[in-house]
């Protein structure tokens, strides 16, 4: 507390000098992800002539989304130094009960969409709960709830797969042209997604409110914020995303498949939160951030395959990757504490 | 000053956990435009009188009236909403959130008409002007409120907390150990701000180990022992050794 330095407390909306605005472009949270993704692209630009196709950069968009939503749910756990394992399958289990309800059972599609999605949201009420009303560890909480989800997803679908769905369902997959590249409205969807989530986070109490309970929750109680509250609405929103995700993955695969989006969703979420520079540790990332790291993540995917490198290789990059990524965010937290 | 009113008044506060009473008949008044040291070794009730007066914990006798009303504080909460407010010693900060953000953590203000009404926006502006005021009266000099709190040496983490404290308090403040984290020099200029702290109308309750400083700053001294006041001395009757021998037992208490 520099006692005689109150002279620029009193100017605080004083213009920035050029350097101040360099060092805060380059310091902000999200130019490192950024520019892992420019290398990334122009790695795989240099390897195959396709994959700067508008045609293909669309594709990546369109394999993005559904990760894409699963993130912005686990951003907002991750910020509160939580972390929900059970995205993935919960978002398949969502994906079966909307087809089999729509296909088997004749409930009307929306009605269908609804129910699903209100599992999904189900699903996250009890990750919440008990991890603000027992305190037990997100970890081995969404543990179990993946595995709940996963044999549910198999009970209720009787390992059947569901097609012929009604056109509600597969609305996100229609297509419009911009250019010569195609775009989904689930792909429009999802960055409407990403717009209120970074409204949400940046400009709102709640938001704060988020960024303070992974930051110090303790401080965040003494402040009269109620911190279980916001923890259970993360979790909560966690599964609200997984149902989101659920109606794209369907749009997409145009199936309810009890097998879609239970192996590689789930970490690649997670994948996708930590190289968008948010902190494992709370309090530290950006929206924005999280979906740069989705495109890294599906760039790559997307990338290995053009080049052809086997699915297996795929898996071996994507945990390197995260690995990668968490090992930076360990050294820069050790760097401030 | 004994003829005043108390703005805070604690009488016989007792505390039990289990087979240990922490609090036996603990009593204290706080008068307007005072700082109030409370010291005492460890186990003395310093902790326990505390957080009854702020509302962590609920004693299970006495009472506690606030400007001669009984007052009744089930939370912190409660004491925030009566005007108490408390600076703990573990800068109770959110490192990653700026100034700004920390002074109106958990009472941010929202943008007028519909923008704060139906979107629930935030007026970043008015906080950080808010906030930039509050840190000039209180001469405490940083760059800039949008600069993140871990950015700061402990001292200036410490000047947020008393700020925000001094901030929202309308009654008084607690301060729980507010330099035990500190060096040399930033202690002494958080001492400095809880006088100015008191120069602003708030009287301030100070708990502290810091024996020197207690003297240096307090104008009187509540001395518990044993989960009770076993004196009130001021740095001007009473010196330092007579002050610890009270503490200590060696000296006959004085209520």
């Amino acid at each position: 507390m520099n006692t005689t330095d109150t002279a620029t407390a009193d100017r605080p909306d004083r213009r920035p000098s050029v350097l101040d605005l360099t060092l805060r472009v380059l310091t902000a949270p999200t130019v490192g992800p950024l520019i892992a993704l420019v290398l990334a692209m122009a790695f795989f630009s240099l390897k195959s002539d396709r994959f700067l196709d508008a045609q293909n950069l669309s594709l990546v968009l369109q394999q993005v989304m559904v990760v894409g939503v699963l993130a912005i749910g686990q951003t907002l756990v991750i910020l509160t130094a939580g972390i929900d394992l059970s995205v993935g399958t919960v978002m398949a289990l969502g994906q079966v009960v909307m087809t089999k309800l729509a296909v088997d059972n004749g409930v009307s599609p929306v009605l269908a969409i609804a129910v699903g999605i209100l599992v999904c949201v189900g699903f996250g009420a009890v990750n919440g709960g008990l991890v603000t009303l027992l305190r037990l560890p997100a970890f081995i909480v969404t543990l179990g709830t993946l595995n709940i989800a996963f044999a549910l997803t198999h009970i209720v679908s009787g390992d059947l797969t569901f097609s012929g769905l009604p056109s509600e369902l597969l609305f996100f997959g229609r297509t419009f042209t911009i250019g010569h590249a195609n775009f989904t409205y689930g792909v429009v969807f999802m960055l409407v997604l990403y717009a209120i989530a970074w409204f949400g986070l940046t400009q709102t109490a709640g938001g704060r409110h988020i960024y303070a309970v992974g930051d110090n929750p303790e401080a965040a109680r003494l402040t009269g914020i109620n911190t279980n509250r916001v923890l259970f609405s993360v979790y909560a929103l966690a599964g609200l995303m997984s149902g989101m995700a659920a109606l794209l993955l369907v749009a997409r695969t145009e199936l309810g498949d009890p097998n879609a989006g239970q192996t590689t969703e789930n970490l690649d979420s997670i994948t996708a939160v930590v190289l968008g520079g948010t902190s494992l540790f709370g309090g530290r990332g950006s929206i924005i951030g999280t979906l740069i790291g989705a495109v890294i993540v599906g760039v790559f995917r997307n990338g290995l395959t053009l080049i052809g490198v086997e699915v297996i290789y795929q898996y071996l990059v994507t945990g390197i990757l995260v690995i990668l990524a968490v090992s930076l965010d360990q050294l820069t937290h050790r760097r401030l504490a | 000053m004994s003829t005043q009113q108390p703005i805070l008044e604690a009488r016989g506060l007792v505390k039990r956990f289990g087979h240990v009473v922490a609090l036996d008949g603990a009593d204290l008044e706080l008068y307007p435009n005072e700082i109030l040291a409370i010291i005492g070794d460890n186990g003395a009730g310093k902790s326990t009188l505390i957080k009854a007066l702020s509302g962590a914990l609920q004693p299970d006798e006495g009472e506690i009236r606030l400007d001669g009303e009984r007052a009744h504080f089930h939370s912190p909460r409660d004491a925030r909403r009566a005007g108490i407010e408390t600076v703990y010693q573990d800068l109770a900060v959110a490192p990653s959130l700026d100034i700004a953000s920390n002074i109106f953590l958990g009472r941010e203000v929202r943008r007028r008409g519909p923008q704060g009404g139906l979107l629930r926006m935030l007026n970043k502006g008015a906080m950080r002007r808010d906030a930039t005021r509050h840190f000039a009266e209180l001469q405490i000099g940083v760059q800039s409120m949008t600069q993140p709190v871990e950015n700061l040496s402990g001292g200036q983490r410490q000047g947020v907390a008393v700020a925000r404290a001094a901030t929202w308090a309308e009654r008084l403040v607690i301060m729980d150990e507010p330099t035990a984290a500190l060096g040399v020099k930033e202690t002494g200029q958080v001492l400095d701000l809880i006088r100015r702290v008191r120069e602003r109308g708030l009287p301030v309750i100070l708990i502290s180990h810091d024996m020197p400083n207690v003297f240096a700053i307090a104008d009187r001294i509540l001395i518990m022992r044993l989960g009770r006041r076993a004196a009130v001395v001021t740095p001007l009757t009473h010196s330092m050794p007579e002050a610890v021998a009270i503490m200590t037992g060696a000296a006959p208490e004085q209520p």
